[in-house]
C-alpha cells in the first residue's frame, strides 16, 4: 500500500517541476513580445537613437561648420541631405537635433514621473490634509492652459538672454513640471486601493518605517502604470518640445532641434525650394513619436489589461 | 443635480484663484513692458513714466494683482494696450473665427470617428481594422505644425488648389454668398489638418466603446432574435457606444474657444490664438492675462459639463 502512494507523491513532484511558475514580469515580456505592432515602434526607436547618438561620429562634417561655397545644395552623394543655408550639412544637423529632442524628450519625463509619482504616492498614502492639499494643487494645474504658459515661459527664457546651452535644461524642467498631474492620480488611486491590502497590515505589524512603506512596499506595485503613463509622456514631451521649438521658444539655435529645424520654413524660399531642409526633421519626429506611442500601447496590453478601455 | 451643480462650481473658485496667482507671476517673470517693447524712438522717458502711471505699470506687483483680481471678478479683464480696447472686445471680436474652424473640425472628426471606429470594431482584426490601428498611431503622433506647412506646400504652394493661409483673399470685396465662399475656400485646409490631428484618439475611443459593447449580452440576445446584422449593430449597439462618448464633449470646450495658436498662425488665420501669440510679442499683459483666465475657466466649465453629461448619458452614476 506504502509503494503506490509515494509513487502519486513523485508523480506530483515531477508535475511541479514541469509548471514553471512565471513572473508577472515574464508574462508581461512574452505578451508584449507577441505585439508585432510595438516590436517594430521598439526597432524604429532604437534604431532612431543608434543614428542620433551615433551617427555624427560617423559624419565626416562638423555641427558648425559653415561653407559659403556649398551652402543650400539639394541631397547630393556628398551631402545626403542637401545643405542649409549657411552650408551646415543637414543630416548632420537632423542627428543632433535628435540627440537634443530624444534627450529634452526622456529627461522632461524623467522630472515628471518623479514629482508625479511621489506626490501620488504621498497623497494616496497620508489622505486627509496631504491628499487634499495635493489634488487641488493638481486641480490648479490640470486647468492651467499649459500652451500659453509654455509660450511666455519661453518667451522670458529668450528675454533673460539665456545661452542656448543651457537653456535646454529649464526647458526640460518647464516642460517636466508642467507634466506630473496625470501620473500624480493614477499613482494615487492605485495606492489608496494597495494600502487597504493585506500586505499592508504587514508592514504595520513589522513597524516600518513610512517611507519605507512607501517606497518599497507600495511604489513597486505602481511601476507597470508608472511605465506606461512615462512612455507616452515621453512622446508628447518631444511634441511639446517640437512646437515650442518651432515658435521659436525652445531649443534656439545654434543648438539644433528638431522642431527648430522646421522653422526655417518661415523663410519662404526655404519653404518652397529646399524642402529637404525641414522635411527631415518633422518626419523623424513622425517617426519617433509613433514608434513611442506604439511602444508605450504595446506596454499598456501588456502590463495591464485592464488599462486597455483608455 | 442642482446642488451638485452649485457646489462644483463653488469648488472652482479656489482652483481659479490658484490658477490667477500662478498666471499673473509668470507673466511678472516677462522683462520689460508694453512701453517698452512698443519701441517708440520719439517717447521720451517722462512721457513714458507718464504712460506706465496711466497703465498702472509702476504699482507694486502685489497691489498690480488685487487691481487686475478686483477688475476680473466684475467681468472687466481690463484694456488691451494693443487693440486699445476692453479685452473682453478683443476675445469677442476674434473668437469667433477660432470657433467657426474648431465647430467644423469637431463635426467633420467626430463623425468620422464614430464611422470608422465602430466599422473597425465590427470587424476586430480584419485588414481593415488593423490598417485603422496603424492610422491612428500615426495621426495621434503627428506635430500639428510640420502636417500644417505640408499641406501648405502641397496644396497651396505646389498645386496651386487652396489659398495660402489668411481667412479672405486679400482685396477681396465681396459680400453675401461670395464672402462665404472665398472664406470656406480658406477654411478647407486648417479644417482639415486639426481633424486629421484629433480624428485619431477620437476613433481609438469609439472602437474601444464599440468593442465593449458589442461582447454584451443583449447584443447576443438581438442577434439570436435573428435581427439583421445591421439593425443590430446600429440601433442596438451604436447608440449606446456613443453614450460614454458624450462625455467628451464637456472636453471639447476649451478646444471650441480657445483657438488653435500654432495651427492658426501657420495658416494665417486671424483667430484668438494667433491674437495671443501677438500679444506676447508686445507685452499686452491685460490681454495675455485675460485670454489665459479666459482659456482657464473654459476648462473647468468643460470638465463640470462633462461630469454632467456622464451623469445624463448613464442613470447608474448619481451625481452627488
Amino acid at each position: 500500500m506504502e509503494q503506490p502512494s509515494l509513487n502519486r507523491t513523485e508523480q506530483l513532484q515531477e508535475q511541479l517541476k514541469i509548471v514553471k511558475v512565471e513572473s508577472p514580469w515574464r508574462i508581461a515580456i512574452r505578451r508584449f513580445a507577441k505585439n508585432r505592432l510595438a516590436l517594430i515602434g521598439l526597432i524604429i526607436l532604437f534604431l532612431m537613437f543608434v543614428l542620433c547618438f551615433l551617427g555624427p561620429v560617423f559624419s565626416p562634417y562638423e555641427l558648425n561648420q559653415t561653407s559659403v561655397k556649398n551652402k543650400n545644395l539639394a541631397p547630393s552623394a556628398e551631402y545626403w541631405l542637401g545643405t542649409d543655408k549657411l552650408g551646415r550639412d543637414v543630416l548632420l544637423r537632423v542627428m543632433l537635433a535628435g540627440r537634443i529632442s530624444l534627450t529634452v524628450g526622456l529627461v522632461a519625463t524623467a522630472i515628471s514621473v518623479v514629482i508625479g509619482a511621489t506626490l501620488g504616492a504621498v497623497a494616496g498614502f497620508y489622505r486627509r490634509f496631504a491628499d487634499t492639499l495635493i489634488m487641488r494643487i493638481a486641480d490648479i494645474f490640470l486647468a492651467l492652459p499649459t500652451l500659453p504658459i509654455l509660450i511666455t515661459l519661453g518667451a522670458i527664457l529668450s528675454d533673460l538672454k539665456i545661452e542656448p546651452s543651457k537653456r535646454i535644461y529649464f526647458l526640460m524642467l518647464i516642460i517636466g513640471i508642467l507634466g506630473w498631474v496625470g501620473l500624480a492620480r493614477l499613482v494615487r488611486s492605485q495606492i489608496l486601493t494597495l494600502r487597504e491590502q493585506e500586505f499592508m497590515q504587514a508592514t504595520e505589524a513589522l513597524g516600518l518605517r513610512d517611507s519605507r512603506k512607501i517606497f518599497r512596499h507600495l511604489m513597486p506595485n505602481t511601476i507597470p502604470i508608472i511605465i506606461v503613463s512615462a512612455t507616452l509622456g515621453v512622446a508628447g514631451a518631444i511634441l511639446t518640445e517640437s512646437a515650442l521649438s518651432f515658435l521659436g521658444l525652445g531649443v534656439v539655435p545654434p543648438t539644433p532641434s528638431w522642431g527648430n529645424m522646421i522653422n526655417a520654413a518661415n523663410n519662404l524660399i526655404d519653404f518652397r525650394k529646399r524642402p529637404w531642409i525641414w522635411i527631415p526633421p518633422g518626419v523623424c519626429i513622425l517617426v519617433t513619436v509613433t514608434a513611442i506611442n506604439l511602444i508605450g500601447d504595446g506596454l499598456r496590453d501588456a502590463l495591464d489589461p485592464k488599462m486597455k478601455s483608455r | 443635480m442642482s446642488q451638485y451643480i452649485i457646489r462644483r462650481l463653488l469648488q472652482m473658485i479656489p482652483t481659479l484663484i490658484g490658477i490667477s496667482i500662478i498666471v499673473f507671476a509668470i507673466s511678472q517673470m516677462v522683462p520689460g513692458d508694453y512701453i517698452t517693447a512698443s519701441q517708440n524712438p520719439n517717447m521720451t522717458a517722462e512721457r513714458a513714466d507718464q504712460l506706465r502711471a496711466l497703465y498702472g505699470l509702476d504699482l507694486p506687483p502685489v497691489q498690480q494683482y488685487f487691481i487686475w483680481a478686483k477688475n476680473m471678478l466684475v467681468g472687466n479683464l481690463g484694456d488691451s494696450f494693443q487693440h486699445k480696447m476692453p479685452v473682453t472686445e478683443v476675445i469677442n471680436t476674434y473668437v469667433w473665427n477660432s470657433f467657426v474652424i474648431a465647430f467644423a473640425t469637431l463635426i467633420l472628426s467626430w463623425v468620422i470617428a464614430a464611422f470608422v471606429g465602430v466599422f473597425s470594431a465590427q470587424f476586430q482584426y480584419s485588414f481593415f481594422d488593423k490598417v485603422v490601428t496603424l492610422l491612428v498611431f500615426l495621426l495621434m503622433s503627428l506635430p500639428s505644425f510640420f502636417i500644417g506647412l505640408l499641406a501648405i506646400k502641397y496644396f497651396a504652394l505646389d498645386t496651386k488648389l487652396l489659398p495660402t493661409g489668411g481667412m479672405t483673399t486679400a482685396g477681396l470685396n465681396a459680400s453675401g454668398f461670395e464672402y462665404l465662399k472665398d472664406v470656406g475656400l480658406h477654411m478647407i485646409m486648417p479644417v482639415a489638418v486639426m481633424t486629421t490631428l484629433s480624428v485619431g484618439g477620437l476613433t481609438r475611443y469609439f472602437r474601444t466603446g464599440m468593442l465593449e459593447v458589442i461582447r454584451q449580452d443583449y447584443i447576443r440576445t438581438a442577434r439570436a432574435k435573428g435581427l439583421k446584422e445591421r439593425t443590430v449593430i446600429f440601433k442596438h449597439a451604436f447608440r449606446n457606444a456613443l453614450l460614454p462618448a458624450i462625455t467628451l464633449l464637456g472636453f471639447e470646450l476649451p478646444g471650441l474657444f480657445g483657438g488653435a495658436m500654432i495651427l492658426e498662425r501657420v495658416f494665417n488665420w486671424p483667430g484668438i490664438g494667433q491674437i495671443y501669440l501677438a500679444s506676447l510679442n508686445l507685452r499686452d499683459y491685460p490681454l495675455m492675462l485675460g485670454f489665459t483666465m479666459f482659456l482657464a475657466v473654459l476648462t473647468l466649465l468643460g470638465n463640470l459639463i462633462s461630469d454632467i453629461l456622464y451623469g445624463v448619458a448613464d442613470p447608474r452614476i448619481r451625481l452627488k
